[in-house]
């Protein structure tokens, strides 16, 4: 479980390009980060653990649960679209109702986002694990984009547990560390990071601190 | 989506990086001032030629400008909203029927002239 020091919840805009001082263009993707609001914190001497709870994104009130609805409210925050449970090192420097805005990050530092990669469908193993199919010609029919053999015969008589082959691919929890923080405006709710980020445009995204420290 | 309207990345982020640029297109000759470090002092260079397409969108787009330098084709492209252009100017408009001027990498002289632009 990754420890953090600070983290917002956003969603992922899109890419774009912007120049630095010396004219380079820096690829970066830019996120609406928040306002999350803090709507849980959770704390050694109760929970066995220090952690904080961010809510995030317009929800109708109708759409959720009442069990949502009750958590949300008994701490007086409106409906929220999502709830994320962060580990952070220490939980008392933050407080229930919380609002939580972009500028907890500032240009130049480093940070991991997480999110969900694009669900690719049933993909096949050229595609999922980057094999190398079979031939174009040299007399291979139908099996251009096929797997070959997946295991020895008499022995062991099955196939192995964990065999690379076709299936679902995508739409994983995938985490991109250390990205640089290049520009942060608050009053917009933006950030944005230098570099690609999982899941398609739209998507939740978990910004945080670096955890492997600056290298 | 309810209230979370789409938000449009050109809107929210890429308006405040596209600068004022004149009004020019495929066909047209324009003179770009570009700027040039040379180790810490900076001068404006001229690049002058004819616009032989523009691509892209928002602060990403692009310009090729081609010319006959000595004899030699010479294309070069430039990002449209970049800092290191001082400024572009535009010498004359070219009456041209496609966006893209590709053809004009295969004529030379004569061939290659593009007709001025009448209003």
């Amino acid at each position: 479980m990754a420890v953090v020091t600070k983290g917002i919840l956003g969603r992922k805009l899109g890419m774009t390009q912007i120049f630095d001082e010396s004219a380079r263009a820096i690829p970066v993707t830019a996120i609406e980060a928040g306002p999350c609001r803090i709507a849980e914190v959770r704390t050694p001497e109760r929970d066995g653990y220090s952690a904080i709870q961010l809510a995030f994104g317009e929800i109708k009130d109708t759409k959720l649960t009442k069990p949502e609805l009750g958590h949300l409210k008994r701490n007086k925050l409106d409906a929220a679209r999502h709830l994320v449970e962060l580990r952070v090192a220490d939980a008392s420097q933050f407080e229930l109702g919380q609002e939580i805005k972009a500028d907890v990050f500032e240009a130049g530092e480093k940070a991991d986002v997480v999110g969900t990669s694009k669900g690719k469908g049933f993909a096949g193993v050229m595609k999922r694990h980057g094999f190398h199919g079979k031939p174009a010609s040299h007399g291979t029919e139908r099996k251009h984009r096929s797997p070959g053999s997946i295991g020895a015969g008499t022995t062991p008589h099955h196939v192995f547990k964990g065999q690379k082959m076709a299936g679902r691919m995508g739409h994983d929890r995938v985490t991109v560390l250390n990205l640089e923080v290049v520009r942060v405006d608050a009053e917009r709710n933006l950030i944005l990071v230098k570099g690609a980020i999982p899941g398609p445009n739209g998507g939740l995204v978990i910004v945080r601190s670096a955890v492997r420290g600056n290298a | 989506m309810t209230l979370m309207a789409k938000i449009n990345l050109s809107d929210v982020v890429e308006r405040e990086l596209i600068r004022e640029v004149p009004r020019f297109g495929p066909g047209d000759t324009v003179k770009v001032n570009v700027r040039v470090v040379e180790g810490n002092r900076e001068r404006v260079q001229t690049y002058q030629g004819v616009v032989i397409r523009r691509r892209g969108g928002g602060s990403r787009e692009t310009f090729t400008v081609r010319k006959i330098s000595f004899g030699v084709g010479v294309e070069r492209t430039f990002p449209l909203h970049s800092p290191s252009i001082a400024s572009i100017e535009v010498v004359t408009r070219g009456d041209v029927r496609r966006s893209k001027l590709y053809y004009l990498r295969d004529r030379v002289g004569k061939a290659a002239r593009i007709k001025e632009k009448r209003d």
